[in-house]
């Protein structure tokens, strides 16, 4: 029983992410759908332009809900990830109540007796009023729960690894003047990295791994259809076999699917109804981003838009 | 299924895969949440919560589809003939059918692994097989010679004593249900054997690994057989690998709790020298700067290959290298070794460089008349050789010269302490100029060597 409403559920995440121009393979949406189960946050790795940040963003509209983009970089902290103080606005404010101090302290004889009646005061200044939430703490704060995407985590310092751990583990955080704070319905959290830098065993323990790598031909054929409705079917076989062939020599940066859907443009624009040499070469610098890249693959494009219309020809 | 995915945890750290209690729990929850029906489904759940990176990922992967593929009790053919047989035998009405109805009483005088194997329920006994398996806890097999004893425990679990009895009665008494019961005997014992090996490609595949590597690691660069060499170019990559993940990201050191107070003051002049931002004192480091000397000559023609391919390692760890190579003279060799693969990359300084005979002094005298400017009081210089000079000059003078302008001056020897100074060796001379001298002569030794040098910079 319960493996049947696992499969069918399964199902429904591969089609409501489709229904917004996301086509996730089986893999992909077992991992979405163990994610809202056992609530844990999703690393995603793979290549640049895979559509790691894409499912993100299409978790979030399939589920309407909000999403909070946290973009990492060298030199990121606490102050811009999570939460500061409000400090022009602690600074404003002690000026404008300077004379209601003088009032609520007038009273005391002595120094001591001015700090007792402070304490009774409270901590006003280090309330929630003056606390600028940064995304972290936003994400936390979101009634409805959220899609807090913490986009290329390996970009971040080791240190700023060791502040997620928190949130990611528990969904709170603890603000040292205010106490801790816990999500009001935890978010969905999708963390990205290229894997620039091997990521801390504590962080990837938390969380489920996923590895999106380059889709197979017929997924990758899905997708063109998706997002670039306009191409006919024969020019879309043609064109994605010969990016698989690309995508077997040696460069320096393969074409991924966002490269893919690039050139499934450009070639609709320029009216192309199926691939030959010509335009396959105006329009390499789509696909390959490096000079050298692309002087190594003009010499094989006859071949690979051979092989893709043989190819196409018993797809 | 708790108890299978127990021994699927063990297989998985066997294969390498980190697996800890937390892991195991989260995996167990996302069963739970999946269920078993759908194997493609349990396999990907399975990958997302244990493997934490690719390579995880398909050496995980690779443990799922050995752990669930059943050895095939390899009975079928034999004894589909042999129910041919006896069916055929059935339709012969004649003694034959007798025996059969005869046979049905002492059946049930049978221990149970012989009514088990007469019966033919291939689904029974796999499970039997299963069982006794994790009776005589098949997980802790280790090593390959180990595989006859397991297999003689398991057949013993199963009740093999009870089944020789039983066969040595039948021999007397009904020869023909012997004889079955002997080929399905075999036929268990060929299960039985091939579910050890199972359970030895998955529970002992790490200790073996363990042990190889442990050796190689520990064998004398010098003298690495033939076969052994893509094992150890494996051994050195996967070395410059963790050297690469420790130390590629220079990692921020602040000192904290050291007020720079010139830079507050500065930072807060806004809100008239009220110290709202605060800025900390930062330890300053250095950026790992270094000069790696290689000889590549005849004498030590064997561990050079090993060595230019650390060099060749060091170069994606560090920004900041330059290397040469030499035998009877220098050349710089850091384009070579960052632009090619480093097998095409030795292949090509072997061609230029290799195999000469080795002087020191005049590859000395090239460094220091083309190169000298390239060393700062930040780098480390680091020379790979074993000091040969074949009599020649060794002109000591200019390695003074060198650890003078550097921060540290490495040696790295891949002979013996004992053979220093003998010979045409000039260890002893150049080693008063060098800060630190070291022997190297195993993997082992290589990667402390370079791990230190790293470490300085840290």
């Amino acid at each position: 029983m319960a493996d049947q409403k696992a499969s069918t559920s399964i199902e429904a995440v591969e089609s409501g992410l489709a229904a917004q121009g996301y086509i996730a393979s089986r893999q992909i949406a077992t991992a979405v759908y163990l994610s809202q189960q056992i609530e844990k946050p999703i690393l995603v790795e793979g290549p640049a332009g895979v559509g790691k940040t894409e499912l993100a963003k299409a978790i979030a509209a399939w589920r309407g809900m909000k999403m909070i983009r946290l973009q990492c970089y060298e030199g990121l902290d606490e102050a811009k990830a999570l939460y500061e103080w409000k400090y022009a606005k602690q600074l404003l404010y002690t000026q404008i109540l300077k004379d209601k101090l003088g009032e609520v302290l007038g009273g005391a004889q002595t120094l001591h007796a001015a700090l007792d009646q402070l304490h009774d005061f409270g901590d006003v200044f280090f309330s929630k009023e003056f606390v600028e939430p940064r995304p972290l703490l936003q994400a936390l704060e979101q009634p409805g729960g959220c899609v807090l995407l913490i986009d290329e985590i390996d970009k971040s310092d080791a240190e700023f690894e060791s502040l997620l751990l928190e949130i990611l583990s528990d969904f709170q955080v603890t603000i040292p003047e205010l106490g801790t704070v816990s999500a009001i319905s935890p978010p969905t959290v999708i963390l990205t990295s290229n894997s620039e830098r091997d990521l801390g065993d504590a962080l990837k323990r938390r969380c489920l791994h996923l590895h999106i790598g380059f889709p197979e031909q017929r997924l990758e054929e899905r997708i063109v259809e998706s997002r670039v409705p306009g191409i006919s079917q024969t020019l879309r076989r043609q064109m994605v076999g010969f990016i698989h062939e690309i995508r077997s020599l040696d460069l320096k940066k393969l074409p991924s699917v966002s490269e893919t859907i690039d050139w499934a443009r450009v070639l609709v624009l320029l009216q192309a109804s199926e691939l030959d040499t010509e335009i396959v070469k105006d329009t390499l610098n789509v696909l390959l981003k490096y000079e050298a890249d692309i002087e190594a693959a003009a010499p094989q494009v006859t071949t690979f838009i051979a092989k893709a219309a043989r190819s196409n020809v018993f797809g | 299924m708790r108890e299978n995915l127990h021994r699927f945890f063990r297989a998985a750290r066997g294969v390498g895969v980190h697996v800890s209690p937390a892991e195991s729990i989260d995996a167990m929850r996302a069963v739970a949440q999946v269920g078993v029906s759908d194997r493609a489904i349990l396999r990907d759940a399975l990958l997302l919560t244990l493997a934490k990176s690719q390579d995880e990922k398909l050496a995980l992967g690779d443990c799922f589809d050995l752990f669930f593929s059943q050895p095939e009790p390899r009975q079928d053919r034999p004894e589909s003939v042999d129910q041919d047989a006896s069916q055929e035998a059935d339709q012969a009405p004649s003694s034959d059918a007798a025996s059969d109805a005869g046979s049905g009483s002492p059946q049930q005088e049978l221990g149970p692994l012989a009514q088990m194997l007469l019966s033919q329920d291939r689904n029974t006994i796999a499970a039997a097989i299963a069982s006794a398996s994790g009776a005589a806890s098949l997980s802790d097999i280790r090593y390959s010679t180990q595989r006859g004893i397991f297999s003689s425990r398991i057949l013993d679990a199963m009740g093999l004593q009870r089944l020789r009895d039983d066969l040595d009665e039948l021999t007397a008494t009904n020869p023909a249900l012997a004889e079955r019961l002997r080929a399905a005997l075999d036929a268990l014992r060929e299960a039985v054997r091939d579910t050890v090996s199972q359970g030895l490609a998955l529970y002992a595949r790490e200790e073996a690994e363990n042990l190889r590597n442990e050796i190689l690691r520990n064998a004398p660069l010098a003298r690495i057989e033939r076969r052994q060499v893509a094992e150890m170019r494996a051994l050195i990559r996967q070395i410059a690998r963790r050297l690469r993940e420790r130390y590629s990201k220079p990692r921020k050191r602040q000192r904290r709790g050291h007020l720079d107070v010139r830079r507050t003051l500065r930072r807060n002049a806004a809100w008239g020298g009220v110290p709202f931002l605060t800025a900390w004192k930062r330890k300053h480091r250095d950026r790992p700067k270094i000069v790696a000397l290689c000889d590549v000559s005849g004498s030590v023609a064997q561990v050079s290959d090993f060595f230019l391919l650390l060099i060749h390692s060091l170069h994606e760890v560090v920004d900041d290298v330059r290397s040469f190579a030499f035998s009877s003279h220098l050349i710089e060799v850091s384009e070579i070794l960052e632009s090619k693969s480093p097998e095409e990359a030795m292949s090509e300084i072997m061609s230029k460089v290799g195999f000469g005979s080795s002087d020191y002094g005049s590859s000395l005298v090239d460094f220091e008349r083309e190169f000298m400017s390239t060393l700062t009081p930040q780098t480390t210089v680091i020379v790979l050789g074993d000091a040969r000079s074949n009599n020649l000059d060794p002109r000591a003078d200019i390695l003074r010269r060198i650890s003078d302008r550097s921060k540290r001056l490495v040696w790295l020897n891949p002979e013996e302490r004992l053979a220093w100074g003998f010979g045409d060796s000039e260890m002893p001379r150049y080693a008063t100029f060098c800060s630190v001298v070291r022997q190297c002569a195993t993997a082992q030794q290589l990667e402390r060597a370079v791990s230190d040098i790293v470490a300085t910079y840290q």
